[in-house]
Order: C-alpha cells, then sequence, then structure tokens
C-alpha cells in the first residue's frame, strides 16, 4: 500500500475537490442538511438494531458471511474464472475491464450496437464510481435513473450523498420543487396540483418514468452478488424499477465489480439475510430479482456482464486493507457514525460516503490527493462501523492504517514518529475494550492536569514530534461517555 | 498486448503471493425450522407487517376468493398465464390470457393472478420461479393488484431453506422473483410509501 495507486481512476468529478475538513465545514453550515441526515440515520439505525435483535444467530452469520468473503478474495482468480464460464454457458456475454475508462467504453458499444439514444439505470454504485452517466451523456445518450431518490439527485443537478438513500439530504418541499421544475424538461411533467406528500411525489415520479420504462430498449444495472457456481446475478431494491430495468428491455449490460462474486448459490442463504436488515432495517427488501443469463421468452434476451477491476486488484494486494473488498455496500457503517452524521455524504468527496468510504476510496484511487489523503482523518475512531458492519470489517484499524501511510507519504517514505504512534494506535482500535480502557486511562490522567490546556512538549520517542506542536490534554470524558451523556450531541 | 482479462487476473495473482490461499470458513448457522402452525402464523404476521393484505382459505375456495379480491379493487381485466390451475382462475372477469403481451398492453390491465414457488416465514417473503402458473416476470410487475397463491407446503422457516429448495430452478437457467410487501419506497424523508413501480397491492391467499 506505499505505492498511490496506478491503477484506479479518479475521475473528473473529485479532481480538485477541497479536501475533506473544508467540505465538511460547508456541510455542518447547512442547518437544514443536518436536520434531515440526523433524523434519516437515526430512523434507519433503530430499525436495524429491531430487526437484527430478531436474529439469534446474527454473529454467526456475520463471521460466515466474513469468511465466505474472505475465501473468494484469496481464491479470486478461480471464482471469476468459473463465473465466467457459467454466465458463458448461459448465454450471457462476459467483458472485462481494467478501469473506469475501458468499462465505460465497452459499455458504451454495447448501447450504441442497440442503435438508441437512450437507457433506463437501476441504481449501482459501480456505475457510479467509474461515472458511467457522463460518459453516456457526452456521446449523447441520455441515461435515466430510476431509483427514486437517484431520480431527485438527477433531476437535481446533485449528486447522491448516501450509499442507499442518496437524497437523504433533501426535504420533500425541496424535492417537490426539483420535479415542478425539472420533470417537464426530460419528459412527463409532474400534476399542476401536486403538493408534498411523500406519496404524491412518489405517484409524480411513478407516471414519469413509467414511459420511459415502457419504451426502454436497453438497461443498465450492477449487482448486489454475483454467484460463481450457478452464473446467477442478483440485485435488491425496493420500488420495482429494478424489476422494471432488469425485466422490460431487450438489452441487459450490468457492471460488477470483480468483488461482488460469492463461491456458491447456498450462500446467499447468509447474504440475504445479512444485506436487507444491515441496510434498511427490514427483514427483506420489497422485491430481488435473480438471473442466470437470459431465460426463455422472459425477459432481456441480449444479456451482458462487465467484470470491473478498476483499482480492486490494488486493494487486494494489501494483506490488511483487502477487507474492505468484503463490502457489501449496506451502509449500515454511515447509519451509525457520528462524523458522517454531522458531515454529510457530500463531503466526503467519493461516491463511497462515510466510514467504508474513508477507506475505500484511498484504496481504490491511491493518496495522491487532498481529498484522499484527508479521508483516513475523517472518523472519530469510535467503532461503531465495525460493531455494526455485517461482514466484520475492521474500519478503525484500517483508517488508522491508512494515516500511518498518509503520514509516511509526506515523510520520503521514512517512518516517522507519528507513524509509529498510529501503529500503536492501530493496536487499540483492533478492540474495542483495548480502546475503552485506553481512553478511561487518558480521562483518568487529564483529571489529574487540572486546567492546563497543552502538555507541552513530551520526553522520549516522541519528543521530536511534540517539540513542534503543543500536545492537548486528553479530554475529560472518552468520546464515547460524552456521546451517551449527550445524547450524540444533541443536548 | 495483453487482454484485459489476462492483465486483470494477472494482477489477482501477483496480489496474492502473500496470502495462504486457504481460509477456514466459520460455518452458516443452522436454519432454524418452526413447527408448522407457528411457521405459518409468523408468515402470515411479516406479510402483513409489510402491508400485503392476507386471506386464509381451504382448497376449495380460492376461485371465489380471487374474484372477491378483484371485485374490492374495482378491477375491469385480469391477466394470467396460460396455464395457471383451474382451480385458481378468476371466474367473474374474463382472464386475459398472456401470450407474449408488450409491455404496453400490459399496462392496461388492471390485475393479475400467479402461483408461487417458495415462501420464507422469517422475512414475509414469496419467491416465484416463473414456472407454471407463475407467468413470465412481467405480468407480476406491471398490473397494479397482484393476486398471489401460495400453498400451505410451500412456506418454509427462513431463507436458507428456500435457497436450498430453489436451487433446481437455478440450475435450469430459470430467474426468480422475490416479493415482500408490495412495491415501496422510503426516499423521501424516510417515509414509507407503498407503490412505486411494482404493484401497489399484493394481496396473498394461503391455501391450508
Ligand atoms: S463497510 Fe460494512 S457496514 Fe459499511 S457499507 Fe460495507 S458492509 Fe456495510
Amino acid at each position: 500500500m506505499s505505492n498511490p495507486n496506478p491503477l484506479g481512476t479518479t475521475t473528473a468529478t473529485f479532481v480538485g475537490m477541497p479536501k475533506f475538513p473544508t467540505m465538511a465545514k460547508d456541510a455542518l453550515a447547512n442547518t437544514r442538511q443536518r436536520r434531515n441526515l440526523l433524523h434519516a440515520t437515526h430512523t434507519i439505525r433503530a430499525k436495524r438494531a429491531a430487526v437484527v435483535d430478531e436474529v439469534p444467530e446474527w454473529q454467526d452469520l456475520r463471521r460466515n458471511g466474513a469468511d465466505t468473503k474472505d475465501e473468494v478474495l484469496a481464491n479470486l482468480e478461480q471464482y471469476l474464472v468459473q463465473l465466467e464460464q457459467k454466465l458463458t454457458e448461459q448465454g450471457a456475454t462476459v467483458h472485462w475491464a481494467r478501469d473506469a475508462e475501458e468499462a465505460n467504453r465497452i459499455v458504451l458499444d454495447l448501447v450504441k450496437a442497440q442503435g438508441v439514444d437512450e437507457v433506463v439505470k437501476v441504481k449501482s454504485m459501480a456505475t457510479q464510481e467509474i461515472e458511467l452517466n457522463e460518459a453516456l451523456e457526452a456521446a449523447g445518450i441520455h441515461a435515466w435513473e430510476t431509483d427514486l431518490a437517484e431520480l431527485i439527485v438527477q433531476l437535481g443537478d446533485d449528486r447522491s450523498s448516501h450509499i442507499l438513500v442518496p437524497a437523504i439530504h433533501r426535504g420533500r418541499a425541496e424535492i417537490r420543487e426539483i420535479f415542478r421544475t425539472r420533470m417537464g424538461q426530460v419528459g412527463r411533467p409532474a400534476p399542476d396540483n401536486m403538493t408534498d406528500e411523500p406519496r404524491e411525489l412518489a405517484e409524480a415520479a411513478r407516471l414519469h418514468l413509467r414511459e420511459k420504462f415502457l419504451r426502454a430498449k436497453v438497461a443498465i444495472s450492477g449487482a448486489n452478488f454475483a454467484v460463481a457456481d450457478t452464473g446467477t446475478l442478483v440485485v435488491l431494491e425496493s420500488e420495482g424499477n429494478g424489476r422494471m430495468c432488469l425485466t422490460l428491455p431487450e438489452t441487459l449490460i450490468s457492471v460488477v465489480g470483480i468483488e461482488k462474486v460469492l463461491p456458491k448459490w447456498e450462500d446467499l442463504g447468509t447474504f440475504m439475510q445479512l444485506l436487507p436488515r444491515s441496510s434498511t432495517g427490514e427483514r427483506m427488501n420489497p422485491y430481488t430479482t435473480m438471473w442466470t443469463g437470459p431465460a426463455a421468452d422472459d425477459g432481456p434476451q441480449n444479456v451482458h456482464v462487465v467484470l470491473v477491476d478498476n483499482g480492486r486488484t490494488h486493494v487486494l494486494a494489501d494483506p490488511v486493507g483487502r477487507q474492505a473488498l468484503r463490502c457489501i455496500r449496506c451502509s449500515a457503517c454511515l447509519n451509525v457514525c457520528p462524523v458522517y452524521e454531522r458531515a454529510g455524504g457530500h463531503a466526503y468527496g467519493s461516491v463511497y460516503p462515510g466510514p467504508i468510504g474513508a477507506v475505500l476510496t484511498p484504496q481504490l484511487r491511491g493518496t495522491s490527493s487532498a481529498i484522499d489523503q484527508s479521508l483516513p482523518y475523517a472518523s472519530s475512531l469510535c467503532g461503531a462501523c465495525y460493531e455494526v458492519c455485517p461482514v466484520r470489517i475492521d474500519i478503525p484499524t484500517l483508517l488508522v492504517k491508512l494515516r500511518t501511510q498518509v503520514v509516511d507519504e509526506h515523510r520520503d517514505g521514512r517512518p516517522s514518529v507519528e507513524a509509529r504512534a498510529m501503529k500503536a494506535a492501530a493496536w487499540m482500535f483492533s478492540d474495542s475494550s483495548h480502546l475503552t480502557k485506553a481512553q478511561k486511562a487518558a480521562t483518568l490522567g487529564s483529571k489529574l492536569l487540572g486546567k492546563r490546556t497543552a502538555l507541552g512538549a513530551i520526553p522520549g520517542p516522541a519528543a521530536a514530534w511534540s517539540g513542534a506542536r503543543d500536545v492537548p490534554v486528553p479530554p475529560k470524558e472518552t468520546f464515547r461517555q460524552w456521546w451517551d451523556r449527550t445524547n450524540g450531541g444533541n443536548e | 498486448m495483453s487482454t484485459a482479462r489476462e492483465e486483470i487476473l494477472d494482477r489477482i495473482r501477483r496480489a496474492q503471493t502473500d496470502s495462504a490461499a486457504t481460509v477456514s470458513v466459520h460455518e452458516a448457522p443452522a436454519p432454524e425450522t418452526l413447527d408448522t402452525q407457528p411457521m405459518l402464523e409468523l408468515f402470515v404476521e411479516n406479510l402483513v407487517d409489510y402491508r400485503a393484505v392476507v386471506h386464509q382459505v381451504g382448497a376449495g375456495e380460492v376461485a371465489g376468493k380471487v374474484d372477491e379480491i378483484l371485485r374490492n379493487h374495482d378491477c375491469r381485466s385480469v391477466v394470467i398465464s396460460p396455464d395457471l390451475p383451474d382451480d385458481v382462475r378468476p371466474g367473474e372477469l374474463d382472464p386475459t390470457v398472456d401470450d407474449g403481451l408488450s409491455a404496453y398492453d400490459l399496462d392496461k390491465l388492471d390485475a393479475v393472478v400467479t402461483t408461487s414457488a417458495v415462501g420464507i416465514a422469517r422475512t414475509g417473503t414469496i419467491v416465484l420461479d416463473h414456472t407454471d402458473g407463475q407467468a413470465r416476470r412481467a405480468l407480476s410487475l406491471v398490473p397494479d393488484v397482484h393476486v398471489c397463491v401460495i400453498r400451505a407446503d410451500q412456506v418454509v422457516t427462513s431463507v436458507p431453506q428456500a435457497t436450498a429448495v430453489l436451487r433446481p430452478s437455478v440450475e435450469q437457467g430459470r430467474p426468480l422473483t422475490w416479493i415482500s410487501g408490495p412495491s415501496a419506497t422510503s426516499d423521501i424523508e424516510l417515509n414509507r410509501v407503498e407503490g412505486v413501480h411494482g404493484p401497489r397491492n399484493l394481496e396473498v391467499i394461503l391455501v391450508r
């Protein structure tokens, strides 16, 4: 992980973006956004906790999920080759893409071959990551997002701020305004008398999108899972827009990250429990579509799968960092993160916001830009993300490791004192009991220090580092103690 | 110049030189199996919780219930697959039998009646594998009322048992549709609204 990643593509949108602290400051000033975010994250958090409690074997499911993904990553070549073979046997066409540009070119060629100038899209992180919509638009092809939240974001010329609920930062009045002013420009206008009732807004989206679904010849999706031993692709959704895209058009193109593969069909028994409960806090999402190549007389007969690397093999090469590839994009870590809750998703300058974004993005793109260097610091390291993660990704440890890397890069590769301190911190954050103990010790120390606000130079190995700056006095209570006392800073 | 495929596989090989390729996988927990009665109760409870309407009938009463549901929704048209069993077939409305109807044709129809493949009690889910009376995927998607018939002996307790039952369908290349309640969104201030693009009404007839 010491080399900046040469493989992933930092595409135009995020280049030159101000770093996290700058973006977060702007976001904090936006009180409406903060209110919306707070409401949304707390609602999903409570729902998730309730449905996870219904499953007594939850911890065993998490372990099985984490191990299954690790096993895939350890034998990725074998599983991808098997997946390709099965997909091909079932009548699908498989393509491989080294990076975003190559993936976009493949999709564009496939779309052009159908002679159409528009496509319908199922919400997909992979296509956002490679900025497919922009690439299609540049070639004169309109890509219509059909997920309600994605539609709100697209019509609002906005960027998404949450993996699962991209328009989480928007309130109903804003959504009404976006629909009223923009729908008519790209298709069926919003009804004249539409209020800001969620039911009426959803109805407007239904009517607006229906004409696009019915006439669409080509659809583009991602996939939540790709099963190697059967060649089955899986998409989970709620609204039915996914089913519309996955079944009505003649051609279906699915853009799939190479880490999405699962070894065998039965593994879905675990993941179809882990994902919905972690994600929307539901026992099961309303709709899931699973397809194994083109089905006789049912759905698209022209089925393509684009397997995308775009930096994933770079992440794989890091024995510690590779666990980030287990991520099933449930977004549970966003909803519990005290930093995300206040800063919002835009501040992360990446399609993957929140704790997972803070570790995955700099690994995929390298830590060469200001935004990517700042991301590993966009966390309080409280450990809540690790506790909710359905595949047990140790995000706090990965963040600390990335900080070390950023620090090292600023020292021309020589390990610095700060870097060594971060290594010690990695141990501390590897287990929440270590953290709790260390924090208790630190706050106890600070009580003895009275009113002093800085410690001055520390003797010993840290002297070179602390000599040039004041070491702040450790806080009087731990972050978690503060969090509990103030109800998350809301009192 | 190597192809993208070769290069990606090569990158994977190089990325893994340091890893001992064996990972011991913590077994998936054995799925819980409830007795029939509590299992069916849980199934119904979870279906209702996700806003499906559930009717429980005896074997001879299905067609009558189908008619009643269609009447309640003021349906004037209904579509079915050619192989929908007779004892499930609506009688009062003359059903349109699917012969490859276009999406536009389906959009003009009010309701659809299908059978199903598996029910999952713990999640309130019904899975269609689109064989026999379950019709093509588009039929259970486009009309606004979906009347779905499931037999009590098709219900299992949890997700892993369902995937086990469904393996043969998948091996035959059948697509699957998992349905848990009607179409819904929570995208506007996290308010749940039933019905966006899929059917806004899911009526389940459980045959016991
Ligand atoms: S890191 Fe874990 S909790 Fe966060 S989105 Fe990925 S799977 Fe979910």
